[in-house]
């Protein structure tokens, strides 16, 4: 395997015949980080959801809640990794997950939160008059409404997501950080660009295609 | 709880902290790291974003870089911008490169919120600093910039946060800073030196934000109330 590398040009930018020959690991690469980044953003989403509606009348839980994620946010990715190996170890996903996670939910609850706050009190007053119940009301008419404000935090959490799954490579974890870290190690140039450039167009297509996707989940927006 | 144990020694050994490789001379070089890269993303961005947000031009444009702020992954950054200003195929990198790919990333929240921070002062304001007469120059040393000024803090606080996060992935690429003792520490399998390290690079990290924090609350009372 190693003495393959020697049959490709190191100094190029990109050896196209590198590339031809190992698609497949790249597809892998590419693969596993969007697997991960997806998994981070449900679990974000599924943790963010409840605690913005259940801080929606109590001020004081909100900063709290709001306080502790924005200081968790400020610790960077590579010492949130090193300071959880020694107690999830290091092979294991959660020392990259629980970080990410935690860094999503900044952006999440404040887009989350912010979303449920813009719904009219007339809008939630008709609901309790047609006889609503707390749950159809959360589900039909809040949810719906804070859903452009909802989707704007779900798509910067992905896409910022995208961007520190790379690093989960520097302590060995699968992405295409692991190709820019295996090209380092190897001073073969070609793994490094295309782990790089990859890592930046799957962020810049996934933006897209979540923004195309909110909109056609928003029928009632396209006007604009 | 060895490793804790394990952790507490090392911030205490003496030899921890001397030398070129001691937290000390660490801990100067990631605040140098951060500061020079902050400082001259703050001269680049800032007067060309508040200049637009007194004319509140090219709003749009404000919108996209903070956009393609935050999409840009740092760490791909990071190596290609490595690969790119380091020379031949030496893994040495100087600390140049480290110090584009940090201001580079640290222009987007800047430009972003100085332009917003003075796009958005009150027409009233805007017009009573026209009114007494000020030029554009006295307009916004004057009135525009003070009213805004805890948003300008806002965009430096997040750029200082991404810098100190950057600088901890450029001990990758070569550099040094606080980051050195996590690479260093799982290169050598010294695990009470990767997660002191870590414990600095964090309350390096949360000290900055907290003291920008307060910076934010202090330039705030200053804006005139009508």
């Amino acid at each position: 395997m190693l003495g393959q590398v020697r049959s490709y040009d190191g100094n190029a930018w990109v050896d196209w015949q590198w590339v031809g020959d190992h698609l497949d690991e790249i597809r892998k690469a590419a693969q596993t980080h969007l697997v991960v980044t997806v998994e981070v953003v449900v679990l974000g989403v599924l943790i963010a959801l409840p605690l913005a509606l259940a801080t929606a009348r109590r001020p004081r839980l909100r900063s709290i809640v709001l306080g502790v994620s924005s200081l968790l946010y400020t610790i960077p990715s590579l010492a949130a990794f090193a300071l959880l190996i020694p107690y999830t170890g290091l092979t294991s996903r959660w020392t990259v997950l629980i970080p990410l996670v935690s860094y999503t939910l900044v952006v999440l609850l404040r887009n989350f939160i912010s979303g449920f706050d813009a719904v009219p009190p007339e809008a939630r007053a008709a609901a309790d008059g047609m006889g609503f119940s707390q749950r159809q009301r959360v589900l039909r008419v809040e949810l719906p409404l804070a859903l452009p404000a909802i989707m704007a935090g779900v798509r910067l959490a992905t896409v910022s997501t995208i961007g520190l799954v790379t690093v989960s490579a520097i302590i060995g974890q699968q992405s295409l950080g692991l190709l820019i870290r295996d090209g380092l190690e190897r001073d073969f140039r070609t793994l490094i660009v295309v782990g790089a450039v990859l890592a930046l167009v799957l962020a810049v297509a996934v933006d897209l295609l979540l923004s195309a996707f909110s909109r056609a989940l928003m029928p009632w927006r396209r006007a604009r | 709880m060895s490793l804790l144990g394990d952790v507490f020694d090392w911030f205490t050994s003496a030899s921890s902290w001397r030398g070129s490789t001691g937290i000390t001379h660490r801990l100067i070089e990631h605040a140098r790291y951060t500061g020079a890269a902050t400082f001259s993303a703050v001269v680049i961005a800032a007067p060309i974003a508040a200049w637009l947000g007194h004319r509140r031009r090219f709003g749009t444009l404000a919108m996209n870089i903070a956009n393609v702020g935050q999409t840009l992954p740092t760490f791909a950054i990071l190596v290609l911008v490595v690969q790119l200003v380091g020379t031949g195929s030496a893994p040495v990198v100087g600390p140049l490169a480290l110090f584009l790919a940090m201001t580079l990333l640290a222009i987007p929240p800047i430009f972003t919120n100085v332009y917003t921070g003075i796009a958005s002062v009150d027409d009233a304001y805007r017009d009573a600093a026209r009114g007494l007469g000020m030029t554009t120059r006295q307009q916004l040393l004057h009135a525009e910039i003070p009213i805004a000024a805890p948003l300008l803090v806002t965009g430096l606080r997040i750029a200082v946060v991404q810098v100190i996060a950057t600088a901890t992935l450029g001990a990758y690429a070569g550099t040094g800073g606080l980051g050195r003792f996590i690479i260093d520490g799982f290169a050598l399998q010294d695990y009470p030196q990767v997660f002191g390290g870590a414990l600095l690079v964090a309350a390096l990290a949360i000290i900055g934000d907290r003291a920008l924090v307060a910076v934010e609350r202090h330039v705030g009372p200053h804006s005139p109330q009508i």
